[in-house]
C-alpha cells in the first residue's frame, strides 16, 4: 500500500519535472517548482502581478488578524467590479428613451445578463463596505504614522471615489430609485456655498440655475439625458481610471513604506 | 519606527504563505458574492418619471446619514460643509495624532469609532426610520398611514445663541488646554487648536440634534446671510 502511494507519488513528480523542464514551459515561466527557497523567491519576483509584493513578507503581515484582509478585498472587488461592469456595457446605452429597457433585457433576455447586473450592483454595495472597515483597520493599527502619512491620506482620495462610483451608477438603471436619488443628492450641490445657486453667498459669484455647479453635474437643471451621459461617462472611463491610478500610488507607497506596518509593541485593547 | 525595524526581521516567503492566504480569501469572497447574486436581485422599479416624486426620495444607502441630517441642518451645512470637513479631517489624522500607544491612545480611538458609530446610526435611521414625508416610522410601523407634518420650529433669540455658541467654542477650545495641560503639551498649540476645532464640530452635530429633537429649536444662529 505504502509502496504504491510512493509510486504513485513520484510519477507525478516525474511528470511535474518533464512539463516544468519543457521548452514550451519555460518559455513562460522560468524558474522550477516553488517547493524550495530559490524558487519560491522567483515567483514573486518574476511575475509582474505577484511581484506587486516583496519576495518575503513580516510574518505577522500575513495574518488575516492584521490586515482583516481588508484592502486586499477592496482591490478584488475593484476587479469583480471591472469584468462585470464592462459585460454589462456590451449591453446597455445611456439614452433615457432605452436604458430602462436594457436593464430589462438584462434580466430576462441576456443569458446570465440577471446574474452579471446583481453581482456589479452587491460587489459595488460591498465595496463601500470593505473600504470602510480597512480604513478602521489601518486606524486602529495606527497604521498611518510616519512614514505611511501620505499613503493614508491617498486612501481617504480612494474612499471618495469609491463613494462617487457607487453614486454614479446608481442613475444608470434609469429607474424610479435611480431618478430621485440622484436628485436627492445633487440638489445637495445646489446649495454649496458661492457655487450653488441656493448656497449661502451665490449672489457674489453672479451664479444662478443655470451656471451652478449642480448644473455642471447634470447637464442642466433636472436630471434627464444629459445628466445620464455625464454619470455614465464617469462611472465607466473617468472615475475607474482616476482609481485605477490611485490604487496604483497606494500599493507602490506600501511598498516604499517599508512594506505592511508593524508589528506594533502595544495594540490598541477595545 | 526602530522597534518596527528591529522586529520586522522575522520574514516568512511570500509564496505559500502569503499567496495561498490571497487565494482563499479571493475564493471565498467570490463564493459568498456568487451565492448572494444568486439569490437576491438588485431593486429595479419602474421607469424614472420626472412628474412623480416618490414620498420619501432617499438617497443611497451610504449618503443617507447626510440625508437625515437636512432635517438639523440647512443643506448647505448637511450636504457640503459636513461631508467637506469630514473628508477634510480624516485625511488630516496622520499630521495631528501625536503618535502615542496604549491607553493614552483612548481619546484618538474614542473619537474615531464615536464619529463612525455616528455615521452609521444616522444611515440606519435614514434607512429604517423615515416615512412619508420623512416623518419617523418605526420599522415595523405602516407607512401608508400619513403622519401630521412636524410641529413648527424655532429660532433661538441671538441674545441666547451668540452666548451660547461662543460659550461652547471658547470654553471647549480652553477647558481642555487648563483641565489636561499634558495633553495640550504633547499636541503643541496649531495640532491642539485644529483637533479641538473638528472635534468640537463634530460634538456640535449630535448637541444639535438634541436641541432639535427636545426643544425643536431649528436655528442656534440667525445673520442675514445664513442661519446655522
Ligand atoms: C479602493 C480602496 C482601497 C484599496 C483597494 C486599498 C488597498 C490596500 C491594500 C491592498 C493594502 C495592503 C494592506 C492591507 O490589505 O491592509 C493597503 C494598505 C494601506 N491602506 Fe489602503 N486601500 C484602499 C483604501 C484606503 C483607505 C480609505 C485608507 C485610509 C483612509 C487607506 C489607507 C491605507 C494605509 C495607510 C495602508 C498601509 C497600511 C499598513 O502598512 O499597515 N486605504 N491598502
Amino acid at each position: 500500500m505504502g509502496q504504491q502511494l510512493r509510486g504513485r507519488a513520484s510519477l507525478w513528480r516525474r511528470t511535474r519535472d518533464r512539463v516544468l523542464a519543457s521548452q514550451l514551459w519555460r518559455s513562460v515561466i522560468r524558474h522550477g517548482y516553488p517547493d524550495e527557497n530559490r524558487n519560491r523567491i522567483l515567483v514573486i519576483i518574476s511575475n509582474i502581478f505577484l511581484h506587486l509584493h516583496p519576495a518575503r513578507v513580516k510574518r505577522h503581515g500575513v495574518k488575516l488578524r492584521y490586515t482583516w484582509c481588508m484592502g486586499g478585498l477592496s482591490a478584488f472587488l475593484f476587479f469583480v467590479l471591472t469584468v462585470t461592469g464592462v459585460l454589462l456595457m456590451f449591453y446597455y446605452v445611456p439614452d433615457t428613451r432605452r436604458a430602462y429597457q436594457d436593464m430589462k433585457d438584462l434580466e430576462h433576455a441576456v443569458l446570465f445578463g440577471k446574474l452579471m447586473r446583481n453581482m456589479h450592483r452587491w460587489a459595488a454595495h460591498a465595496m463601500v463596505v470593505t473600504v470602510i472597515l480597512h480604513m478602521t483597520r489601518v486606524f486602529l493599527t495606527g497604521s498611518y504614522r510616519p512614514p505611511r502619512e501620505f499613503n493614508w491620506v491617498i486612501g481617504v482620495g480612494l474612499l471618495v471615489l469609491t463613494l462617487l462610483l457607487s453614486f454614479t451608477g446608481y442613475l444608470l438603471p434609469w429607474d424610479q430609485l435611480a431618478m430621485w436619488a440622484i436628485t436627492v443628492g445633487t440638489n445637495m450641490a445646489e446649495a454649496t456655498p458661492f457655487l450653488g445657486a441656493a448656497g449661502p453667498f451665490h449672489e457674489l459669484l453672479g451664479i444662478t440655475k443655470h451656471n451652478d455647479i449642480r448644473f455642471a453635474l447634470l447637464g442642466g437643471t433636472i436630471v434627464d439625458q444629459n445628466a445620464l451621459l455625464r454619470f455614465y461617462v464617469l462611472h465607466c472611463i473617468a472615475l475607474p481610471l482616476i482609481g485605477a491610478v490611485l490604487m496604483a500610488v497606494h500599493f507602490w507607497r506600501v511598498r516604499k513604506d517599508g512594506g505592511i506596518s508593524g508589528p506594533h509593541g502595544k495594540l490598541p485593547k477595545l | 519606527m526602530s522597534a518596527e525595524n528591529a522586529r520586522s526581521r522575522d520574514l516568512v516567503h511570500t509564496w505559500p504563505h502569503l499567496v495561498y492566504r490571497e487565494l482563499c480569501a479571493l475564493l471565498a469572497a467570490s463564493v459568498v458574492l456568487w451565492i448572494v447574486s444568486l439569490l437576491v436581485d438588485a431593486p429595479l422599479e419602474e421607469l424614472a418619471n420626472a412628474t412623480l416624486t416618490p414620498n420619501p426620495a432617499k438617497a443611497p444607502w451610504y449618503f443617507l446619514g447626510l440625508q437625515e441630517l437636512l432635517v438639523y441642518f440647512d443643506p448647505w451645512i448637511a450636504g457640503v460643509a459636513i461631508p467637506g470637513l469630514i473628508i477634510l479631517g480624516l485625511a488630516a489624522i496622520p499630521y495631528l495624532d501625536p503618535g502615542e500607544d496604549g491607553s493614552r491612545r483612548r481619546f484618538a480611538l474614542s473619537v474615531y469609532l464615536g464619529g463612525l458609530a455616528l455615521w452609521f446610526v444616522l444611515i440606519f435611521i435614514g434607512t429604517y426610520c423615515r416615512g412619508p414625508n420623512w416623518a419617523w416610522y418605526w420599522p415595523w410601523e405602516d407607512q401608508t398611514v400619513i403622519k401630521p407634518t412636524l410641529p413648527l420650529t424655532r429660532a433661538l433669540s441671538p441674545a441666547i445663541g451668540w452666548p451660547a455658541v461662543l460659550i461652547y467654542l471658547g470654553g471647549g477650545l480652553l477647558a481642555p488646554r487648563l483641565i489636561w495641560r499634558d495633553f495640550f503639551a504633547r499636541l503643541g498649540i496649531v495640532r491642539y487648536l485644529t483637533v479641538m476645532g473638528l472635534l468640537l464640530l463634530m460634538i456640535a452635530v449630535p448637541l444639535k440634534i438634541a436641541l432639535r429633537l427636545a426643544f425643536n429649536v431649528k436655528y442656534v444662529l440667525t445673520t442675514p446671510w445664513f442661519n446655522v
